[in-house]
Order: C-alpha cells, then structure tokens, then sequence
C-alpha cells in the first residue's frame, strides 16, 4: 500500500483543525451536526484501524472487534457512571482494560489459525450484548437498559459547542493513534509482524518470538478498538448492550475492506465509507422506493453484503488501493508507459509487503 | 425426574436441528476446506420461503419440499456464481464473501418480509403423538424428520454412485477428476445438499424460536460448536456432536435453575445461551481441535 505523502498529511489535518472554526462564516455548510457526523466517522476509523492492526499487518482473521469495541464502551461508561471520572481519563483505563482482554483473548487464539480463528472470534461477537446482560453484572452495566450519560463540555471556558469540542477532541486522540501506529509498523516490531503474516514458519525461523508477537498485536488491536469505543460512549452519551451485535463487526469488516486491507491510510476512508453509507441508508432505501420502484426497503447491510463480495473481486485492496493502482497506470500511460518513475516506486516500499494478501 | 426428562427431550429436539445444521457445515467444509458462515442466515432466509409458499395457500409439506428444492438450487447457483472464481483466493477474501453474504440474506429478508416475529405452524398434530408430560408432539417430530432426513443423506452418500462421487471428489479432487468425476459440479451439489439441509432446520426450528431474520444467530453458534465437538471433517461426528451440544445446553440452563431453587443464587440460565455455546466453542478448539470423532491433522512443512 502507498505510504501516504507527509506533506499531504500535514495539509489534511491542519484543513480538519480549521474549517470548523468557519462555522461563523458557513453556519448551514459546517453545522453542529455535521461535525457530530465526522466525530463519529473518525471514531470508526480508529476501529479500522484497530482491526486493520491485527487482521491486515498481522494477518490474524478477527469477525470479533464488535467485542472490544463493546468493553471500551463499557469500562468508559462505567467509570464514568459509577467513579464520576472524567470523560478524558476514561480513555486510558478502557485502552489498558482492551489490551488486556485482547491480550487473554490471544492467547487462546495463538492455537488457531485461520477458519478456526474466525471462527472463535465469531462466536465472541455473537455471545458479547449477552454477556453485557448477565444479571450479575447488571448493577455495573446497567443491564438491558444500558447507561445514560452526559456530554462532554469544553474546558477552561472555551467558547465551543459540545459538537465542535467533540470534534477537537477526538480529532487529536485519532491523530495521535495514528501516529502511534505508523511509527510501530515502520519499526522492527511492525516489520516482524508483518513477516508473520506474510509467513509465519519463516518468521519463526528467523527468531521472531511469534507468540508474542500475536498476542501483543490482539492486545494493541483490541485496545485501539476500544478506545474507538470508549470515544463512542462520550459521543453518544450512551451505551446499551443490542447495539455492539455482529453486525457493527461487519461494519468494521466492511471499513477494513474498503480501505484496504494492511493499509493504514485505506483505515480512515473505510470508516468514512461506513459511517456515511449507514447514515444515508434512508435516503438510500427511499431511491429504490421511489425512483427505481422496486417495493421493499434497501437497508445499508444489502449494500454491505453487496460490497464486501465485488470488492473481493474487483478491487481486493480496497478502494484507496484500487485508486492508487488506476492512479499509477494513468501515470505510467501518460509517460508513455515504459519506464517507470523511480520516484514512485521508492515510495511505495511498503506496498511489497501489502501486495502478497 | 418429570422435569430432568423434560429437559432431556427438548434438549434432543433441539440437537436434532444443531444436528442438521452442523451436517451442512461439515459437509461444505470437507469438500470446500471452508466455513460457511452464511449457512444460518441462508437457512433462515428458506424458512421465509416455505412461509411466503404457505401463506399462498400451500399446504406445510408441500411448501416444505418446494422450500428445500428452492434452496437446493440456491445453493448450487450461490456456489457456481459466487465462490467457484475465489478458488484459490486467500482465507480472508473467503471469510469476508462469506459475511457478505450473511449481512445480504438477512437484509433482503428483512427488506422483504419485515423483521416483525411471525409465528410459524407446526405440521405435527397435537393429539396422539408424542409422550405425554416428556415430550412434546413438536419436539418428537422435529427428532423424527430429522433422523428421517439424516438417513436419506446417509444412503445418497453411501449406496450411491452420485454420493460416492461427491466423497470422491470431497476426498482427492485430483485422482476424482483423472477417473472422470466432474469435481467441479460435485463441489456444487455439495452446495446445494447443505443448504437443502439447513432449509430442513430452518423450517423445523422456527416453530420453536419463531420467524425473524435474526432467528437463525444463535442457533449457527450451536451447530458450529456441535461440528467441533464431533470433529469439523467428520459428519457422523457432526450428528453426534449435536444431540450432545443441545442435550448439553439445556442440562446447563436446567441445573443453573435447580442451583438458582436450592441456594437462591442465580448463576446460569437461558440468559446465558450464547456464552455457553462461546465457552464450548472456545475449549474444544484450543484443548482439542480435532474433537471426539476428528482426525488429527499434521501438516508437512
């Protein structure tokens, strides 16, 4: 996958910190609810992310964020309920909390490869909202009514709105995240786990402690998760065991996929792409009603479905790699197509080691 | 004692439908080497089938037969159009077209039938059949098609030529296709056979659980922890495997709620369904992942 240009970077977050501060300017244009909206597509693309760690540079299948996600919730909210913390200081507690249920959880994993990972991680985010409902736990978790809680406000008097504080706010922690992450998978841990995935006997071979390797990335992979997850419960102000089901894990799947799996940059468009598919599936549904006539409703999980298998086909490096490859074509096209730029090709070193899945 | 026994043949009847469910599972799983995480929502989606056909006027059996024979169909085509160009493709695009599909069937259900809960009938009359206060007339015949239907299976694949080129095929795909089985179709009906049979415990099962897209969730978790108990490549072991998956899910509940009567102190009941199935699924893989009847895998590096 290309590695993203500094430059670039620079230039998008710098335009994220100040077209908000516009809203004097543009109040129709950037709305509170419309930075509500990109709060939480930035919350879903550090779930991505998170699931991109393990699944795409480490190659270990997981059908069973939604359970991470949930426990980040969860111990957010909690603490929050229960301690009166802090909004802030909940989010290194649920990162700790999720690092080491994923941790617990990888180890049993290190037996299992594959299918049967799959396979168990499946069975995690099926059996999670039961688990949230357990009566013995009902008194922290609120059982089936879930915990209400309140918004964040700004600090120190700023004079921002809940929205656009939000906005800042999880803005920075995504920043930061992927910073993190960047920095880990261009370092030797991030090179040993991705020749794990690329092939583990090889790996083993050549003195990579594997097992460590694994359960450390499920621990930081559950633990970006989660911290996805604690942000949401701020955001929302709620959390209620029915809404982290399997199908918010297809929802991380399909971000996953969309962006491209083993790409970090694909991660935050594959949460976009998610969130923004969700939240138009009215209009979507009343387009198939009414212009295309058919007589039932399109939900976005048809779409989806529908997705998750052309993309398998079409574009298997999702859709910022499938851009960056017709991009690259036309590029070669336009030079006259037989000498390729050596410019191009020193940057995208790390495209090697996305290409063989 | 009543109750025990209660609980021992609603915990068959409930194996029986694991039991079908995990057949289809083992039996794309041996042919294909995958695991089909659609196989509920696919057997779910032939439930509302034989509901759309009965609510047309049909009568249950004939609904139920066309309900399979649509199914058998899909599942042939959901095969040939769908998987045969991933072949070769890596363990996630699989995994992925997989979920894909689930998150299509249930939608589309949804879309077109609602996701309100329909009732659903039971074919079996109520009077004269089954035991009275042990078991039901429901639960004796979902146990009675079920064996019904599992021994069919067992002759087709067994006495057969057709079932012994589908083994064939499953076995050693390349020595099949030199002595002149077409694995490709074979690999197909396989397709088909295991959605016919998840059509049967969708349709068997939704008088229990009821009609709703999402019916099908817990009772997938069920029979992937049945296939494992009896060993993913083994589908007598998958049959097996059932019976003791469902008998064993409902003595938890039952002793969680004579603990619950004794001490007052509840600590397991029906609440816990999924996290039992979780736990189960969770031991066999990593204590024994070949399971009771499962061969042990070595793989030569």
């Amino acid at each position: 996958m290309p590695a993203f240009p500094k430059k670039w970077l620079i230039a998008l977050i710098a335009l994220a910190v100040i077209v908000p501060l516009l809203q004097p300017l543009l109040p129709n244009l950037v709305s509170d609810y419309r930075l509500f909206l990109v709060s939480t597509m930035m919350i879903a693309a550090i779930a991505v992310l998170g699931l991109n760690l393990l699944t795409g540079f480490n190659g270990q299948i997981s059908l069973g964020h939604s359970a991470f996600y949930a426990v980040g919730a969860y111990t957010a909210a909690i603490l929050m309920d229960k301690l009166n913390m802090p909004y802030w200081a909940t989010l290194p507690i649920a990162a700790v909390v999720c690092f080491v249920v994923g941790y617990l959880f990888g180890l049993p994993a290190l037996k299992l490869e594959g299918h049967y990972l799959a396979l168990a991680t499946f069975a995690l985010a099926l059996a999670v909202p039961q688990i949230l409902k357990y009566k013995w736990l009902e008194d922290l978790t609120g059982g089936v009514q879930g915990i209400v809680l309140s918004k964040p406000e700004a600090p120190f008097g700023i004079p921002l709105s809940e929205d656009q504080w939000l906005y800042y706010y999880i803005l920075a922690v995504m920043v930061i995240l992927y910073w993190a992450a960047s920095n880990m998978l261009n370092s030797r841990s991030g090179r040993a786990m991705m020749a794990i995935r690329d092939y583990h006997i090889a790996a083993d071979t050549m003195g990579i402690d594997t097992a460590l390797y694994k359960t450390v990335t499920f621990g930081i992979s559950a633990a970006y998760t989660g911290i996805a997850g604690a942000l949401s419960a701020s955001a929302i102000a709620f959390v209620a065991p029915d809404s982290f089901n399997f199908f918010l894990s297809i929802k991380f799947l399909i971000g996953l996929v969309v962006g491209g799996v083993g790409s970090l940059s694909g991660s935050i468009v594959g949460g976009i792409f998610y969130v923004l598919v969700d939240n138009s599936a009215q209009a979507l549904s009343t387009f198939v009603k009414n212009d295309l006539g058919l007589p039932f409703d399109l939900s976005a999980y048809t779409v989806f479905g529908i997705l998750l298998i052309l993309l398998m086909y079409l574009m298997p490096m999702g859709i910022v790699g499938g851009v960056y490859i017709l991009f690259r074509r036309l590029q070669r096209a336009g030079r006259g197509g037989s000498t390729a730029a050596p410019a191009a090709v020193s940057q995208s070193r790390p495209a090697e080691a996305g290409k063989s899945h | 004692m009543e109750q025990f026994l209660q609980q021992l043949a609603s915990g068959l009847a409930n194996g029986a439908i694991y039991a079908c469910v995990a057949l289809a599972l083992v039996m794309i799983y041996v042919s294909t080497d995958h695991i089909n995480f659609a196989q509920g929502e696919m057997a779910m989606f032939s439930t509302y089938i034989s509901w759309q056909l009965m609510s047309w006027g049909l009568s249950f059996w004939v609904a139920f037969i066309l309900a399979v024979a649509i199914s058998f169909v899909f599942g042939v085509l959901i095969e040939r159009i769908i998987l045969r160009p991933l072949h070769n493709a890596p363990l996630l695009s699989v995994v992925v077209v997989f979920i894909g599909l689930l998150a299509i069937c249930n939608s589309v259900a949804g879309a077109i039938w609602s996701y309100l809960i329909k009732e659903y009938p039971s074919p079996f009359p109520k009077s004269s059949f089954g035991i009275a206060g042990v078991i039901g007339p429901h639960q004796l015949g979902v146990v009675l098609v079920t064996l019904i239907v599992l021994s069919l299976l067992f002759v087709f694949f067994r006495f057969t030529p057709l079932g012994l080129a589908m083994r064939a095929a499953a076995q050693n795909p390349q020595m099949a296709r030199l002595v002149g089985v077409r694995v490709d179709w074979m690999l197909a009906l396989g397709w088909g056979l295991a959605a016919a049979v998840g059509a049967v415990a969708g349709i068997m099962v939704a008088h229990i659980v009821y009609l709703d897209p999402n019916m099908m969730g817990g009772i997938l978790l069920y029979a992937f922890a049945s296939a494992l108990v009896g060993g993913i490549g083994n589908p007598g072991g998958a049959v097996v495997g059932g019976f003791i998956v469902g008998v064993l899910e409902n003595m938890v509940a039952f002793t969680g709620n004579q603990i619950e009567k004794a001490t007052g102190v509840y600590i397991i009941g029906n609440g816990e369904k999924l996290t039992v199935a979780l736990i189960i699924v969770i031991f066999v893989l990593t204590v024994k992942p070949a399971g009771l009847f499962g061969r042990v895998v070595v793989k030569r590096v």
